[in-house]
């Protein structure tokens, strides 16, 4: 193969992150990002049909590894990324327009993001789990500052606990990244393969199980904040909220993810080596707690994105806990909820983002009526909130059947506290979100028109997995449910 | 007695010691610039560990690693903070939330947690320096309470520097060295971070006309 | 067994004791008054002192009990006692098992509750709050000073001085990092036990401030010559412990009469060395406040209880 769509993958992002750096303001910046996105994501689906055909793959020597788990990762985050830089064309223009952001922070945004997107896309495909270290590292870095872009005293805020909080909890997962490779060199030796995904795996029976269980604590809990699980899970309202849309749209669509895969790849690990449920029980407890604390939150939020930012971490909960299960049907479940949480939430910010421009407030008691102003705008937060709360025709709803049914089977002591939790959820989101979309308003035309395909696209998909799944992509999944074990 | 234990090793724990002791020493530390110092020498003992840890094993990657310790931890760093602290005129105080004999009990206590954590682990290591790893944890877990303890900014990074301390000596001295790439990986990652601290900082003080954490209380849940 | 030439060993050990004491701390004195640029007093000042004092006649406050008279001598008697035990020539010491390293504690103990309860007795403001004072550093000094003795008695695996200083000086050459935390912990209460600057401040009876010279006050001729000395030979009891703890090269092994005598000179050498490093420390320090004290002894049981971690997960089961 000459073309090698992995390389290009890479190279495409960190090329046009360094072009925007240098070029970001000029007029042509906004497409050259969109341009960038879509090459992104068709290198990425290229890469995708290709290891469906032919198989998992090496890539720089074996430094990094493509298999049917990640690529499906690989392929969830290339498309909401082009969908959300489509997003961010007007949006950006419309808080350029308000006087919100100036041009050489509009660069700051357009370069940060491709290499924001690179940073994931490389801690998703990378063998090294000391380079997925790295690269999550650098993911929480470049978007720091994305999240400080408004420069107000709650960005700063947010973007400051942003750091804090995900600098300690990364410093824990380089602390279990050292004791697994402490593990791993005492079987594979002093050489730079001991860390090396592929390699442990195959020697995972044979890892100090008294490290692992340490190892993976550190892991969980450090890869845990980024993922959001609670408690250290404070900064994410706070960087959702206070971030441009956009941002908050990738930050609860992908870098979650990206954080849970870096979770699954150790639990892969943690399992083969200590064997049981050691690291399973951790991820459920961990998930059901991270459930009832969004819960509980979610009910007392005035602050839109606020209020979503936990409906992630509900989600995410929800998710860790399904992966806590284990088995294929479980893991089933829960990669197709993450698919699901990624498509829908970030519909749902795209939304969200317009409401807010429109009405100039992030206060939902100040939201009101988008039906009558904008009925697309309406709508799409309409049925994406009807979508994130699981209901029937959209895909969530059946991941989610699918994740409660498992656990009355298998671990019928958690369905209360899961029926509770998302009970909680249903009534404190769509409480909320109904005044906002019906309901009186008079409001002024925004002045760029916004981006209303990703909202539909995404959602469209949603309701589409939702009624039927393509067999292609149930056999993806489930191979790739097979490799979590 | 500790007959067998080789001269390296016995360096290797003896600098272990002395930057856990200076992490103690950094909790105590009242004054910003004197704490800047504190963790500047702290790098520089984590530097030189690496170099004994270097010259024994022979792994041509460590005297990298160690190199850029020095040049990182021990100068770079210790002398962008120190321009920040005069740029900014940050006052030389340090403020703390619970008064230093009490954080210095807790801090005793995180030691020993710490040491237990790593016992058992320590006991099947086969590299003679097996006991830094029980340091290098306390040494994050003590940085990590200077860090939710101490109400500035500039305090607060550099607990975080000193936590990013500890892990590296748990890299370079307990397990000799993680491979090359991840070590650079994280040493770009530590510069990096500080320089959008110190980017950050400007931004703050901007915003805040001021460096103390207090200000920043607004974003709360309801 | 007490063989004769450890009978007199020992005989010269306190000897020497009682003879040095008062000459180190004419030599930190002076040291002190070099470093701070001022005319410094005669080498012999302290025994000029004694022997002014010991002509003198005592003075007693009208409500003075026999605990007053006495305590000066039970002080006098314990530091005595602790020289004798302590190795500084040779570990061949046959008073030595009479006391282990925690008795030693219990030692300097007894003196301090004597010495402040002497204080209380004639009911003078100065000499309670003194009293006081010098209870609460003990309080905060002693656990400390055991935690050192129990890192070092770790490595040598006893309690007895002796033994410790046989192992330690004559072992092969070992890295004990926890022996550093000890050191360091040890100087700080050093310092506070010896009312020297960062706690207390020898040479000035600043109302204020002052520890061991507001439990004294009432003292006199005899009294305070006895107190004098005792307080000397605590500091010669202090140094020649930290020399046998961290430095114990050199200490004759048994009772051979050549390595005794040359034993001495390194001796000599040594304390002028310590002496000169407390004068510098004296010097380049200020005084704590007096609420500061708790947190600089609450630094030393820190740093001694440190030792003691580290020499559990470092150098054990090595």
């Amino acid at each position: 193969m000459t073309l090698d769509f992995f390389v290009l993958m890479l190279a495409i992002p960190l090329v046009s992150g360094a072009l925007l750096t240098v070029f970001g303001e000029r007029a042509w910046a906004p497409n050259l990002n969109i341009l960038a996105s879509l090459g992104t994501f068709l290198a990425a689906a290229s890469l995708t049909v290709e290891i469906i055909a032919n198989g998992p793959r090496f890539a720089f020597g074996e430094q990094f590894f493509i298999d049917s788990l990640n690529v499906f990762f690989v392929a969830l985050t290339a498309f909401v990324g082009l969908t959300t830089s489509i997003f961010s064309g007007p949006y950006m223009a419309n808080e350029a327009a308000h006087g919100r952001l100036t041009k050489p922070r509009l660069r700051l945004y357009k370069s940060m993001y491709q290499l924001f997107m690179f940073t994931m896309l490389a801690a998703l495909t990378t063998n090294n789990m000391g380079i997925l270290w790295v690269a999550m590292e650098a993911a929480t870095l470049t978007t720091v500052l994305l999240v400080s872009l408004y420069r107000t005293s709650a960005s700063l805020e947010a973007a400051w606990k942003y750091f804090i909080l995900c600098g300690v909890g990364i410093a824990q997962a380089l602390f279990g990244t050292i004791l697994l490779y402490f593990a791993a060199e005492r079987v594979l030796g002093q050489t730079g393969n001991a860390l090396l995904w592929t390699h442990l795996v195959e020697v995972k029976g044979q890892l100090e199980p008294n490290i692992m269980a340490l190892s993976f604590i550190f892991l969980l809990v450090g890869y845990g904040t980024k993922v959001g699980l609670a408690p250290l899970h404070n900064w994410l309202p706070d960087a959702h909220a206070e971030g441009p849309t956009p941002v908050s749209a990738v930050l609860s669509g992908l870098l979650l993810n990206v954080a849970l895969y870096a979770i699954l790849r150790c639990k892969v690990l943690a399992d083969g080596a200590i064997g049981g449920d050691y690291a399973g029980n951790l991820m459920m407890g961990f998930g059901l707690f991270t459930l009832l604390v969004a819960a509980f939150f979610l009910s007392k939020q005035r602050d839109i994105k606020r209020m979503f930012a936990y409906s992630s971490i509900e989600h995410m909960g929800l998710i860790t806990f399904a992966f806590g299960m284990g088995g294929a049907v479980a893991n089933f479940a829960g990669l197709l909820h993450m698919t699901m949480h990624s498509l829908t939430k970030s519909a749902i910010f795209f939304a969200v983002g317009h409401a807010t421009q429109k009405t100039g407030t992030q206060m939902m008691a100040d939201i009101r009526g988008l039906i009558g102003v904008n009925p697309l705008i309406g709508w799409g937060l309409m049925l994406g909130t009807l979508a994130i709360l699981g209901m029937p025709p959209f895909g969530v709803f059946a991941s989610e059947f699918m994740i409660l049914t498992h656990a009355m089977k298998h671990h019928p002591w958690a369905t209360p506290v899961l029926l509770l939790a998302l009970g909680v959820a249903f009534a404190a989101i769509f409480g909320k979100v109904q005044p906002m979309v019906f309901g009186d308003s008079e409001l002024k035309r925004l002045p760029h028109a916004p981006a209303i395909t990703p909202v539909f696209l995404h959602l469209g998909i949603v309701l589409m997995l939702g009624l039927y799944i393509p067999p292609y992509l149930t056999r993806w999944f489930h191979e790739a449910a097979r490799m979590l074990g | 007695m500790n007959n067998a234990v080789p001269l390296s090793a016995q360096l290797i724990n003896l600098f272990a010691s002395v930057i856990l002791l200076l992490a103690f020493a950094m909790l105590a530390q009242r004054r910003v610039l004197q704490l800047i110092n504190l963790f500047a020498l702290q790098g520089l003992a984590l530097g030189l560990s690496t170099v004994v840890a270097a010259v024994t094993t022979g792994q041509s990657h460590l005297y990298w690693s160690a190199g850029l310790t020095l040049v990182l931890k021990a100068l770079l760093l210790p002398w962008i903070l120190h321009r920040l602290v005069r740029r900014l005129h940050v006052k030389g105080e340090i403020e703390s939330l619970i008064n230093i004999p009490t954080t210095m009990l807790v801090g005793i206590g995180l030691v020993i947690i710490a040491f237990n954590v790593a016992l058992p682990i320590s006991q099947l290591s086969h590299t003679i320096t097996r006991g830094t790893l029980g340091i290098a944890l306390a040494v994050v877990m003590l940085a990590f309470l200077m860090m939710i303890t101490r109400t500035k900014a500039i305090p607060q990074v550099v607990g975080f520097l000193a936590m990013e301390n500890g892990l590296f000596l748990a890299a370079t001295s307990a397990t000799y060295g993680m491979p090359m790439v991840v070590e650079l990986g994280i040493a770009l990652d530590v510069l990096v971070g500080a320089i959008i601290l110190g980017v950050f900082f400007f931004q703050i003080r901007e915003q805040f006309d001021s460096l103390d954490i207090h200000h920043m209380e607004r974003l709360k849940d309801n | 067994m007490i063989s004769i030439s450890g009978l007199i060993g020992q005989l010269f050990a306190i000897a020497l004791a009682l003879v040095l004491a008062p000459l180190l701390a004419g030599w930190v004195g002076q040291c002190r008054a070099w470093l701070q640029s001022r005319t410094a007093p005669p080498l012999l000042q302290s025994y000029y002192m004694l022997h002014k004092l010991f002509h003198k006649d005592v003075v007693l406050a009208h409500g003075a009990s026999s605990l007053f008279r006495t305590a000066p001598f039970v002080m006098f008697g314990c530091m005595v006692l602790a020289c004798a035990i302590i190795p500084s020539l040779s570990t061949d010491l046959p008073f030595a098992p009479a006391a282990d390293a925690i008795a030693l504690v219990g030692v300097f103990g007894l003196a301090r509750v004597f010495i402040s309860l002497a204080a209380m007795d004639v009911g003078t403001a100065f000499g309670s709050l003194g009293g006081r004072r010098e209870m609460l550093i003990g309080f905060l000094a002693e656990p400390a000073l055991l935690m050192v003795i129990f890192t070092v008695a770790m490595i040598a695996n006893s309690t007895s001085l002796a033994t410790i200083v046989e192992t330690l000086a004559h072992s092969d050459f070992a890295i004990y990092p926890s022996l550093a935390f000890a050191g360091i912990a040890f100087a700080f209460v050093s310092l506070a036990e010896n009312a020297r600057v960062p706690v207390d401040n020898p040479a000035t009876h600043l109302e204020l401030t002052m520890i061991h010279e507001a439990m004294i006050l009432e003292y006199s001729g005899l009294h305070l010559a006895l107190i004098e000395w005792a307080a000397s030979l605590k500091l010669y009891a202090y140094s020649c412990l930290g020399l046998a703890l961290f430095f114990p090269r050199g200490i004759a092994a048994g009772d051979s009469f050549p390595a005794l005598l040359a034993a001495i000179p390194l001796l000599l050498f040594k304390l002028a060395i310590g002496g000169f490093l407390l004068a510098l420390i004296e010097t380049i320090n200020a005084k704590l406040r007096i609420f500061r004290a708790p947190e600089f002894l609450g630094t030393a049981f820190l740093l001694a209880v440190l030792g003691l971690l580290v020499r559990l997960l470092l150098e054990g089961r090595a």
